[in-house]
């Protein structure tokens, strides 16, 4: 099994037609993913790469079935978009853009929670990378091949140091159930947290990697999470133990603006909690064999 | 982006908030003529910089005559006034606030964040104004108050009751405070703000409420929407460095070491920098060269990157995902014979494409370092640096 997306998943594509969407809906249909259609107001009726376009997320699911949805549109207009695929009923979001004004994504927050917990859509992102359930499906922009099939679930804020993570898996024969992005952004969709319930639930994920960053609350909030509820071994890392203080480090999130939000006290957190952290960026792989063989 | 003191008071009393008189001079005379203008016998001359912590600095004088004025407006124009939020390097005062002088009876603190545990605004509030918020919170944490505020409902009156309430304010100085908090909140919410700090907000001799300093931080995502905020930004104020990265749409921060950096993603240039430090090496500076890195971006990051002259060897780390490794091969081989490269670099390329790009790298017959993992190109980094510096 996987988590959030497998290869049935009827996946959208929001900024269907234009440049961006277009480039990564091959990529996604070309990795198998079950791609239904898209949507760009105003283009309803027509087709793009053979699938149907809708003027509305509600007509993309009402005649194709869409579950899942993929956000391309441009930063002014992507909160819009997130909030129209909560409306129509898209169980899943991952929303790729970035630039997104921070507040906006409050009210995005705000908006989604007028659906009770049950019925809310999941929303990772945005800025972040998209998720992949390797040999199943692709719901992002990141480089398929780097992923193997297997069993350790990831989460992470960053997209290319993920990539970093699944390559370095994969080269000591380390799969993958599901590997997810959170993003970059002070205000997210998702947490680590959240993702990393999902994980505990999935039978088949046996441990989990969280690529955390400096900045926000999120890690400390995992490790409280693991503490209490997870019996699956997590490995972690911190990036920016370098980070100087009050300094925005590329995501907008990524700036130490208050105490235990730097990566060292982040590190300590996680340790106390019980995770097992590795020391580098390029421990990422043998940490977890180490832990796999613990199993 | 972040705004001097005498805007974001000029954009707050848009909003409500009472501020004492005041005029902006570049100039010593204009300083003096700001004084005349605002009348009286007792002026502050505020250096404007992109700081907090002046006063201690240096940079807030209280002067008592015209002559007082001329000769404090003299010494601060044009002098790098160095606080301990400027960094060792300082920022250079190129304008001048000129205030009335005010009859402080109490120093309170009011400031509006983002609160990313709750997602949504809060406001702090302190009886302990007057002195750096991380300091009250450290030494006095009670003396702080929380209220976060409800995005679809906004700063209510009972709230903003409690607030002042809370800060002692005698009932007759309660309906002035509930304004100044609500105008704070609405300048948050109206102009995309990310921070808006009042400390401190004074209660004055006779009874009034007043911002004596303000400051205030912008989303740079919204400055689109925000034009009459993108004109506030002061390049005098920034590292010309990072400027020029800005205006590239690059991501830098420049750090004290001796390891220039080029790499892709946020996430992955961190942890290089960590890499780096954790081999023994000193990164010069943080560059995210972001998704589309075509060869003209390259070229822009090879010329920021080595236009500081402390870097001893240069460490490129790609993984490329939408990026390729052979467009980012062909950036570097271009970008490596159009600027002058005088230190060792360190190429690794990873991901979509790796095989070609490392081809490209290797048959250019450019002396580049190449490395496979991450470990190894920090490590082949540090030992080039150490090398060039004969350690």
């Amino acid at each position: 099994m996987t988590v959030l997306l497998n290869e049935k998943t009827r996946v959208i594509v929001q900024g269907f037609t234009g440049k961006i969407g277009t480039f990564h809906a091959e990529e996604m249909m070309e990795y198998g993913t079950n791609l239904v259609g898209g949507v760009t107001p105003g283009k309803g009726g027509q087709e793009h790469m053979g699938k149907p376009v809708f003027n509305t997320v509600k007509e993309a699911v009402d005649e194709a079935g869409a579950e899942a949805s993929i956000i391309f549109v441009p930063s002014a207009f992507a909160a819009d978009s997130i909030m129209e695929a909560a409306d129509a009923g898209i169980k899943y979001c991952v929303a790729i853009t970035d630039g997104i004004p921070a507040q906006d994504m409050m009210t995005v927050k705000r908006y989604m929670y007028r659906y009770k917990k049950e019925d809310r859509m999941v929303l990772t992102g945005p800025n972040c990378a998209g998720t992949i359930s390797p040999g199943k499906a692709m719901l992002g922009i990141m480089p398929g091949h780097i992923y193997m099939q297997g069993e350790v679930g990831i989460v992470g804020r960053s997209g290319t140091l993920g990539y970093e993570a699944a390559a370095q898996m994969k080269a000591l024969g380390i799969g993958i159930t599901t590997s997810v992005g959170i993003g970059g952004d002070p205000i997210n969709g998702s947490s680590h947290r959240d993702i990393l319930e999902h994980f505990e639930n999935d039978p088949d994920t046996k441990a989990v990697m969280m690529i955390g960053e400096i900045g926000g609350p999120q890690e400390a909030e995992a490790a409280e999470y693991f503490k209490n509820h997870m019996t699956k071994p997590l490995v972690a890392y911190i990036a920016g133990l370098t980070a100087p203080k009050g300094r925005t480090m590329g995501h907008a999130g990524a700036i130490v603006s208050g105490v235990g939000e730097s990566a060292a006290e982040k590190v300590k957190l996680l340790e106390e909690a019980g995770v097992v952290v590795a020391p580098t960026p390029s421990d990422l792989g043998v940490t977890m064999e180490r832990v796999l063989k613990d199993l | 982006m972040d705004i001097h003191e005498y805007q974001a008071k000029e954009l707050l009393s848009k909003f409500g908030v009472s501020i004492s008189q005041g005029g902006l001079a570049y100039s010593p005379e204009q300083a003096v003529y700001r004084a005349k203008e605002i009348g009286g016998d007792k002026w502050v001359v505020k250096a404007q910089i992109h700081s907090g912590a002046r006063g201690k600095a240096g940079g807030i004088k209280f002067c008592t005559s015209e002559e007082e004025v001329l000769a404090a407006a003299t010494e601060l124009l044009g002098k790098t006034l160095v606080t301990h939020q400027t960094g060792p390097q300082g920022k250079v005062i190129y304008r001048l606030y000129i205030e009335e002088a005010t009859d402080i009876q109490r120093e309170l603190y009011v400031g509006l964040v983002l609160d990313r545990v709750k997602q949504r605004i809060a406001i702090i509030s302190s009886t302990e104004g007057g002195m750096e918020i991380e300091e009250v919170a450290d030494k006095n944490p009670d003396a702080i108050m929380r209220t976060e505020i409800e995005p679809t409902v906004g700063l209510t009156d009972f709230q903003a009751r409690e607030i002042a309430f809370n800060l002692g304010l005698e009932p007759k100085m309660i309906s002035q405070a509930v304004q100044t908090l609500k105008g704070a909140y609405r300048s948050f919410r109206e102009l995309d703000a990310t921070m808006v700090e009042i400390n401190p907000l004074v209660v004055t001799g006779d009874g009034h409420i007043r911002a004596l300093d303000a400051k205030m931080a912008f989303d740079t995502n919204a400055l689109f929407r925000r034009p009459q905020i993108a004109e506030l930004r002061d390049k005098s104020q920034e590292d010309p460095r990072e400027s020029a990265a800005s205006d590239y749409g690059l991501s830098y921060v420049g750090l004290d070491g001796d390891i220039g950096c080029m790499i892709n993603g946020a996430g992955l240039a961190m942890a290089s920098l960590d890499m780096l430090k954790h081999k023994g090496g000193n990164p010069a500076n943080f560059l995210d060269i972001g998704g589309g890195a075509s060869p003209e971006r390259v070229a822009r990051a090879f010329e920021l990157v080595l236009a500081d002259e402390g870097v001893k060897a240069f460490l490129v780390n790609i993984f490329a995902g939408i990026n390729r490794c052979d467009w980012i091969a062909e950036g570097v081989v271009q970008a490596y014979k159009q600027v002058d490269v005088k230190v060792p670099l360190i190429c690794r390329l990873s991901g979509t494409n790796e095989e070609l790009g490392q081809k490209i790298i290797a048959e250019s017959g450019l002396p580049i370092i190449t490395a496979n993992t991450l470990a190894e190109a920090a490590e082949k980094a540090v030992e080039a640096r150490n090398k060039a510096v004969g350690a």
